[in-house]
């Protein structure tokens, strides 16, 4: 099958890879640049496993193609810590303990930050609607909702001094 | 020796899980993120009929198609013989597992494995699917289990003989087993009682649910040495049953533990991993192969969906004198619906007198059940704790009075036979009655519900190693994937005993070379077992570092003290030394006898059984028959919570699989035997928006049999919520529901009949 040449920006390193017509974005992050962290739940859009961020949206990578992402900026789960220094929403989640078998912990993350990032002070309730794309079999969601508001409460914190 | 009733510094505190940050960004590999070089994909050919014998399968084609290394048939596989092995908490035959990870002769269910490629790319593979051809002579099939009883079913296997029925019967059935036990004088209890109800429920099979879907990788070498890469509950169940079913010496296979995404008994079984091995060993290629969500649905295991008949009879204050179930259970297209647990789980929580139960393992045209969470507890209860609440209407009584008259405590004989000893039931009703939830008000058009649960727990054979590094750090191994947290549990434990602080304990899950037979990870036995072997192990440890300190100081090892990770000379008669820190010891240990390390391999005995009981308030819209879940209190006995955050969560997270249960979920098959709900927009399980914040209490009393008194967790939280759930409905909108799912239009039509 022919492949089609994308360029593209992923965590801040510009990137370029060749891709299958048919191959989605998350295919591509998983299987061309061995970026794992964005997990496949169910490829079509229920799941949130593989969230990621794309020009500032948080977006399912299983319903967008590798092609899409030409000129694009996407984040991944292996992009929202800085170095060493993780951020808030990912200490958080640790904290709480707001993971338990953690598969679809990396949706959650980039989602939850998406979210802090648009509204740095969400209800609960607007933190348990924006993150209803997002699926847990495991925790129940009561840790994960306190660890997003914990976090959106510190990041509050820290702009403020 | 007992750390129950001690000063503790570790356990009962909530560090960071050693694997949290893995996990957190990116970095924790589960099944499908394991590449290999030269690896190809694999992908399976499922029957898209419900029942039919499979007359030829062609695959000249798709072999001819360029990038396609390999194809496997069920010719690929050793005709095995029925045997019967363990599995945890079901009895589960290799002939049978055999035959569900690749079918022989005939198709089972819709999605049944028929055929199966390995082909360079996914896209290839998924072409060549296209391209085997397979000749099916259609049969008659049948779905619900009362159905599949009836004398004129069609059959699905001619082989299947009724067991536990006398005489044996001479034609075969799709009822694989009945099962019988009573207790006491069951027609006198009935006699004896002033009120008797008699009352039928029903539930569809649901699916365990898990985010990931099941995913490995198999290579096999050029001189047999075969490496399995999985996610599953157990590397050394995946490891014995690909030795079995495809004939290979245990030693020859490596099982790797994957990070596992959710499980809940759904991964105590193989499907996909011999079939990667078989495909390995044709193609001489590692092979991946990893299911879509659609073939998780319709493929693996859902849990058993039954009928449940329940009789109860009780005094006018409301002592229970006789009760009887009748279960009816389907196990999909193999025997091993979890009945028997399901049975022993129906009145294991009361005080009864007089009891007779009956249980029936039913086989149909649907996948085979797999364990899910307390296998058959919840179809039991949700017919016992709805009829219990049925009851104590009719009597004028309130629920928790009733459950706290009839409570099983220690000394009493459960209908399937101990006697309870150091359980904690009573105590979780007692907590009931002074929570505030208990007691708060409710608006109009809302209610409040409460609901019972128990599960036995197991113990069983796991290995547990502890090595000191030189600077005085530990390392602990096990052999049982963590699902939820084990690693913070057994690091927990080993660092309460060596007396240092957690992060100086690295836990990890080894493979099936690198440490002692392990059974699964299921039963809710790890923090239980794996965690006696590896408190043991890690008492070993100081042991030897008692010895070799008294070496250092040149006194006897039963003058030396281990407090808080220090040597000490025990007394002032043993001499006047500087205590010797764990590192101390560790640097010198080349000098004192070399490394310091201990592995114990044991079969725990002694799980202590696990009792809870749960508050629900709904409010039902009378418009559109949604329940909405306004508040829920978990209320359990957990012995003693190692790390209590991880309990909480095994508790939320169960109590949300069983609303789900409750009000959402259930298999939907078509008029042709198929699966009409195959995806998560279509099966839907509980979302964030769904849900209230999940209250739990933590009961406390300790499993005298573990050494810091823990009990299993996991299982009991998902027994309660269906009955839970219901009852509360009833006192929210008057209407008794005894079908799951109560979802919207089923609530909606019991409505419009109550309103008449
Ligand atoms: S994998 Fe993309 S939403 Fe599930
Ligand atoms: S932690 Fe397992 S699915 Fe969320």
């Amino acid at each position: 099958m022919k492949k089609y040449h994308v360029s593209t920006t992923i965590n801040g390193e510009p990137v370029e890879f060749l891709c299958e017509p048919q191959q989605t974005l998350l295919d591509v992050l998983r299987d061309t640049l061995n970026l794992t962290g964005s997990k496949e739940g169910c490829a079509s859009g229920d799941c949130g496993a593989c969230t990621v961020i794309v020009d500032g949206r948080m977006v399912c990578s299983c319903l967008m193609l590798g092609v899409e992402a030409e000129g694009r900026t996407v984040t991944t789960v292996e992009g929202i810590a800085t170095g060493d220094t993780l951020h808030p929403v990912q200490q958080k989640f640790l904290e709480h303990a707001a993971l338990q078998c953690g598969f679809c912990t990396p949706g959650f993350i980039v989602a939850a930050k998406a979210l802090l990032d648009e509204n740095p002070n969400p209800t609960e309730e607007e933190a348990r609607y924006w993150l209803a794309g997002n699926l847990c079999r495991c925790t129940g969601y009561d840790k994960i909702i306190r660890a997003v508001l914990d976090a959106a409460s510190e990041m509050r914190r820290e702009a403020a001094e | 020796m007992t750390f129950i009733g001690k000063d503790l510094k570790v356990v009962g505190t909530r560090p960071i899980r050693p694997d949290g940050v893995d996990k957190v960004t990116g970095r924790a590999n589960f099944g499908a993120d394991m590449t290999m070089p030269g690896m190809i994909w694999g992908k399976i050919k499922r029957s898209p009929h419900a029942h039919a014998r499979i007359k030829r399968i062609y695959t000249e084609k798709a072999l001819s198609l360029p990038g396609v290394k390999a194809v496997v048939t069920a010719a690929d596989f050793p005709d095995i013989a029925a045997e019967e092995a363990f599995a945890g908490e079901a009895i589960m035959d290799f002939r049978d597992l055999s035959r569900n990870c690749m079918a022989r002769g005939k198709v089972l269910y819709d999605g049944h494995a028929v055929a199966a490629v390995a082909a360079t790319s996914p896209a290839i593979a998924e072409a060549a699917l296209d391209l085997i051809e397979i000749e099916y002579e259609v049969l008659p099939f049948v779905i619900d289990v009362e159905a599949a009883m009836a004398e004129d079913a069609p059959l699905l296997h001619d082989t299947l003989f009724t067991q536990g029925v006398e005489p044996k019967p001479s034609r075969p059935s799709n009822i694989a087993k009945r099962i019988n036990f009573t207790k006491g004088d069951v027609e006198a209890g009935f006699r004896e009682a002033d009120h008797i109800i008699e009352r039928r429920y029903t539930g569809k099979p649901v699916h365990q649910g898990y985010i990931e879907p099941h995913a490995c990788v198999a290579a096999v070498a050029a001189d047999g040495q075969c490496m399995i890469w999985s996610s599953s509950q157990g590397h050394f169940m995946v490891r014995q049953y690909c030795a079995h079913l495809l004939g290979i010496d245990i030693s020859n296979i490596r099982a790797m533990p994957a990070e596992i995404g959710g499980g809940f008994g759904g991964k105590t079984l193989v499907y996909l991993e011999p079939v990667a091995l078989a495909l390995a060993r044709k193609s001489g290629r590692p092979v991946k192969i990893v299911m879509t969500r659609e073939e998780v649905f319709r493929a693996s295991g859902p849990a058993a969906g039954s009928v449940v008949e329940v009789k109860l009879g009780a005094k006018k204050d409301g002592r229970l004198t006789a009760g009887e179930v009748v279960l009816k259970y389907q196990a999909g297209a193999f025997p091993g619906s979890p009945v028997g647990p399901g049975c022993m789980c129906a009145f294991a929580m009361y005080d009864l007198p007089n009891a007779s139960v009956t249980g029936y393992d039913v086989v149909c045209n649907r996948p085979k059940v797999a364990a899910y969470r307390a296998p058959g507890a919840p179809n039991a209860s949700w017919g016992v704790e709805s009829c219990l609440d049925e009851l104590a209407i009719e009597l004028g009584i309130d629920p928790l009075s009733l459950r706290e008259k009839n409570a099983a405590r220690d000394g009493t004989k459960a209908v399937h036979g101990p006697t309870w000893q150091n359980i904690g039931y009573a105590e979780t009703l007692a907590a009931v009655r002074a929570h505030p939830h208990w007691t708060a008000p409710l608006g109009p058009g809302q209610g409040r519900g409460i609901a019972s649960g128990f599960w036995f727990n197991i113990g069983g054979e796991s290995s547990a190693a502890v090595h000191i590094a030189e600077d005085g750090t530990a390392a602990v191994a096990t052999g049982n994937p963590d699902i939820g947290g084990s690693r913070a549990s057994i690091a927990m434990m080993v660092a309460e005993v060596l007396g240092i602080p957690v992060e100086r304990v690295r836990a990890i899950v080894a493979d099936t070379a690198s440490i002692g037979y392990t059974f699964l990870t299921g039963g809710s036995r790890v923090t239980f077992a794996t965690g006696m072997a590896a408190t043991e192990a890690a008492e070993r440890v100081v042991e030897e570092l008692k010895k070799r300190a008294a070496m250092m100081w040149e006194i006897s090892p039963e003058a030396v003290e281990w407090r808080d990770g220090m040597a000490y000379p025990a007394g002032p008669n043993a001499g006047a030394f500087e205590p010797l820190s764990l590192g101390e010891i560790a640097f010198r240990s080349a000098r004192t006898g070399g490394p310091i390390s201990a592995e114990l391999s044991i079969n725990a005995q002694g799980a202590g059984p696990g009792f809870g009981t749960h508050i629900c308030d709904v409010e039902v819209d009378r418009e559109t028959g949604a329940v909405k879940i306004l508040r829920y209190t978990a209320i359990q006995d957990v012995g003693r919570a190692i790390h209590p955050a991880y309990v909480e969560g095994q508790l939320q997270g169960g109590v949300t699989q069983g609303i789900g249960w409750a009000l959402n979920e259930e298999y939907i098959y078509d008029g042709e035997g198929r699966l009409d709900n195959p995806g998560f927009l279509d099966y839907r399980i509980p979302v964030a928006s769904d849900l209230p914040m999940i209250d739990t209490v933590l009961v406390e009393v300790p499993n005298p049999r573990h050494p810091f008194g823990a009990r299993g967790v996991g299982e009991v939280p998902i027994v309660p919520p269906t009955a839970a759930v219901a009852n509360a409905i009833y006192r929210a909108a008057g209407v008794r529901l005894r079908d799951l799912p109560m979802s919207p239009p089923h609530v909606l039509a019991a409505l419009d009949k109550s309103d008449g």
